[in-house]
């Protein structure tokens, strides 16, 4: 069965993003991300039961304005996200869910500049049950170990498994993973989880509000209601905490 | 400064203790109450789209904002501490309703021998039997004079649950274990979602007693005495870190707020940063004069007040008595000294992670509904054996879980953790993995306590609480005792493999543990050991109380929200009812 929202929503959802962006990048350097429609979150698409569907690329590429990375950055962190989460055939990954974009929305947004974190001097190492003693933003820490990747994207799969087990320790590694689970899994009003192919891949349905009458009716069996995000579920304009000044 | 009229109680912070007595105060009487609180304005409607993980969630919209202000730690007084610069171990809220916003709402009360607990234990296993350097102490206070105060948090959340000891009388299907009720739940058990079922089962084959857990996430419609009415949870799994989007989890904002904002005698000031308590110390009998606050523009506040209340979260009012120079602060060296001793947390540990061949559809559930046992809590263990004193209970709640969050919790037996080998196994445990807690007592000890920080600063230039903490053997011992009871129960539901709880070593601020620290403040039976009375009164300045947390001298295994409440109505009674008439310290 192929869920034919699940192919418009990303396109959709990458136009609002293109003309939001357009707004916000008036005042600084533009970068964009062109995407093929071979690499958007359209093109596999998936039905409840995880059997992939791959539809012709009907849609011309998009150029999608980004707010924080440059191009290069964007196609290395994609790629790389892609490895940590690939798409195989266990069903979609980072690349389809577009998690890049998500990426590049949450460094540009309070979250990538350490807006709520603790950040006074002095700086010292601790151990591990202190938590992060860094001084490093989320900004600067993907900025830095970025420069550790160059030329990643180019590479084949293999060198690119390599090149990350080398950085395997590192807290951009660590960073990297958690924000590629995070633009899987997220609300797609974030970037990420395009046509919810996140949720419909571990079978979440999203915000839905009763499950009164289900709770104790499917024990030992799989309930797996349809996915509607948040602006769907609510028909409320929900607004992301990234697009807040 | 700004100096405003005089009124005749002020309340710090806004959170379930300041706006329980808030609400008490305004209703009862006429005088002119300002409940002062640091974070932003909220109301129940906010929470109509607030059902987004990552915000919420993974980002803590609802917490405090740590970039103002946090605490450092130190596991013990030979080292230098450093500051917590992200939320980990525990979540104090920020805003109107404070942490009682985005809880679990899971209200059990405390058993009846954690307030004696001193006395109860020496009596019974000698006065060797606490371990060596504890700072246990009895909290002045029986359950006996609580339950009435407690009956009536029951009646105000509208909890849900079944009774095991009515008047005395054991009910089979409740939990057994606990102190009498006067009454019986106001509503009755929430459903129970299918990994708690599984586990129900479970511990009753193997001759546990196994009970719904007490809820204040609603199972049916309840009108409060205040007349406010709320519907039913729906079970949308979204409680922790969320505000209820349906109002069926007891809040301030729905429970108390609405009264409050009715009352013209009741201000509430949001953007109010408190930094001192001010002291009137000229006069042989000395008072507190008031509050000096910081608003939301930067202006600093001077506001008089015939009665101070303290409300705000342990760290907070901690704080304000060591910053504003009330009392000796406490030294561990000497011995001297009450403000910032028996600093407590809880032994919360995820003891048995349970891996499963069916679908356990966990996105269905609440805070609080699921099961528990209490069979080896307090002091209901056969303790010829054991190496540790005190217990805990162990849960199997249907949280209701999101992927992120959730998403990637793997047996043991899995060593990938990117690529496609990890991301096939994630996906296919992702919704048949599930999780037996257990939350255990943490005593007092002479060594954990809290003192101003010499180096760091809040952003008004303050230095910053510092806590001094770490789990002893006393605790390392329980979560090894109840790690394999954990084991056993999994075992017995069918889980095809189990990770078992890899022991407590060095107190890990980055691994949530629970929001319910306590101490710093504590009630007792004298002025030598503890900073207010049983009546939360402050034992110098009778003008000043302190309510929450702060006020407990150790923690118990279960969750604190009903037991501060609690105490904020019988504060409340007796400040009412006596202080007002002959102001002065309650006998």
């Amino acid at each position: 069965m192929i869920r034919r929202r699940s192919v418009a929503e990303p396109l959709l959802r990458m136009y609002r993003v293109f003309a939001l962006s357009v707004t916000l990048s008036r005042m600084r350097r533009r970068h964009f991300l062109t995407l093929s429609a071979a690499t958007l979150g359209g093109v596999l698409v998936y039905s409840l039961d995880r059997k992939a569907s791959l539809l012709t690329a009907q849609h011309k590429p998009i150029r999608l304005a980004l707010r924080f990375f440059t191009e290069t950055e964007a196609l290395i962190v994609a790629a790389a996200a892609s490895r940590i989460f690939p798409s195989d055939e266990s069903g979609p990954g980072a690349r389809e869910a577009g998690v890049a974009i998500f990426i590049d929305r949450q460094l540009a947004g309070s979250y990538g500049r350490d807006r709520f974190r603790y950040t006074q001097p002095p700086f010292e190492d601790a151990p591990r049950e202190l938590g992060y003693q860094g001084s490093a933003t989320p900004r600067q820490i993907y900025r830095e170990g970025l420069k550790a990747l160059q030329g990643f994207h180019l590479l084949a799969p293999a060198a690119q498994d390599e090149a990350l087990h080398e950085i395997e320790s590192t807290i951009f590694f660590s960073l990297l993973r958690q924000n590629t689970i995070e633009g899987m899994f997220c609300d797609p009003l974030h970037g990420g989880n395009a046509g919810m192919v996140g949720w419909q891949l571990v079978g979440f349905p999203g915000p839905r509000m009763s499950n009164f009458d289900e709770i104790e009716k499917y024990y030992g069996k799989a309930f797996r209601p349809k996915p509607a995000s948040l602006r769907q579920a609510t028909g409320a304009k929900v607004r992301p905490s990234e697009d807040e000044q | 400064m700004k100096k405003l009229p005089a009124v005749d109680a002020v309340i710090v912070g806004g959170g379930w203790a300041g706006l329980l007595m808030a609400k008490e105060l305004g209703q009862r009487t006429s005088l002119s109450i300002v409940v002062l609180e640091r974070g932003p304005s909220r109301q129940s409607s906010d929470y109509a789209t607030d059902m987004d993980e990552l915000d919420y969630a993974i980002r803590l919209r609802m917490m405090q904002d740590l970039s103002k202000e946090t605490v450092t730690l130190r596991h013990d007084a030979t080292q230098r501490a450093l500051p917590l610069r992200q939320h980990g171990g525990f979540l104090p809220g920020a805003g109107v309703g404070g942490s009682g916003e985005h809880w679990n709402a899971q209200v059990p009360r405390f058993l009846p021998d954690c307030f004696q607990l001193l006395g109860k234990t020496t009596e019974k296993y000698g006065a060797n039997a606490l371990p060596e350097g504890h700072a246990v102490r009895d909290w002045g206070i029986t359950y006996d004079e609580l339950e009435p105060y407690y009956t009536r948090v029951d009646k105000l959340l509208g909890t849900s649950g079944q009774a095991g000891n009515l008047r005395g009388k054991l009910i089979d299907g409740g939990n057994i274990f606990e102190g009498w009720r006067s009454e019986d739940y106001p509503t009755p058990p929430t459903k129970v979602p299918y990994f708690s079922a599984l586990f129900r089962d479970a511990a009753k084959s193997l001759g546990y007693h196994p009970y719904p857990a007490p809820s204040a996430n609603i199972s049916r419609a309840y009108s409060n005495p205040d007349g406010i009415s709320r519907g039913g949870c729906t079970y949308c799994g979204f409680c922790a870190r969320f505000g209820c989007m349906v109002g069926a989890k007891a809040q301030p904002t729905n429970l108390l707020l609405p009264i409050i904002q009715k009352r013209k005698n009741v201000s509430l000031r949001t953007r109010g940063w408190v930094r001192r308590v001010l002291v009137d110390s000229a006069s042989s009998k000395p008072t507190v004069r008031g509050v000096t606050y910081v608003d939301g523009t930067g202006e600093e506040i001077f506001q008089p007040a015939s009665l101070v209340f303290l409300a705000s979260w342990t760290f907070n009012n901690t704080r304000l008595l060591l910053l504003s120079g009330i009392g000796e602060p406490y030294d561990p060296a000497t011995g001297r000294g009450t403000v910032g001793s028996n600093l407590t947390h809880q032994v919360t540990v995820s003891a048995a992670t349970a891996f499963f061949d069916q679908p356990l559809n966990r996105f269905m559930g609440s805070g609080s509904a699921g099961i528990l046992f209490s069979d080896f809590d307090g002091d209901d263990l056969d303790r010829s054996s054991l190496n540790f004193i005190r217990g805990g209970y162990f849960a199997a709640r249907g949280y209701g879980f999101q992927p992120i969050g959730s998403f990637g919790v793997l047996p043991n037996s899995i060593k990938a953790t990117w690529g496609s080998e990890w991301k096939k196994a994630a996906v296919s445990f992702y919704d048949r993995t599930a999780t037996i807690g257990f939350s255990g007592e943490h005593l007092a000890y002479k060594t954990h306590f809290m003192d101003l920080d010499p180096t760091y600063k809040d952003a008004l230039g303050d230095p910053l609480l510092r806590l001094t903490l770490d789990w002893r053997d006393n605790e390392r011992k329980m979560a090894e005792f109840a790690t394999p009871k954990a084991v056993e129960v999994a075992r017995a539901m069918g889980a095809r493999e189990i990770n078992p709880f890899p022991g407590l070593r060095s107190y890990d601020s980055t691994r949530y543990n629970s929001t319910h620290i306590q101490g710093g403040t504590i009630m007792g039976t004298s002025p030598d050991h503890s900073v207010v009375s049983p009546y939360l009164q402050h034992w110098q300045l009778p003008n000043l109380f302190i309510l929450g947390g702060s006020t407990f001298p150790q923690n118990a295994s279960a969750n604190p929200t009903p037991t501060i409440l609690a105490f904020v109505y019988r504060t409340a009674d007796a400040v009412m009812d006596r202080y007002l008439k002959h102001p002065g310290s309650l006998p």
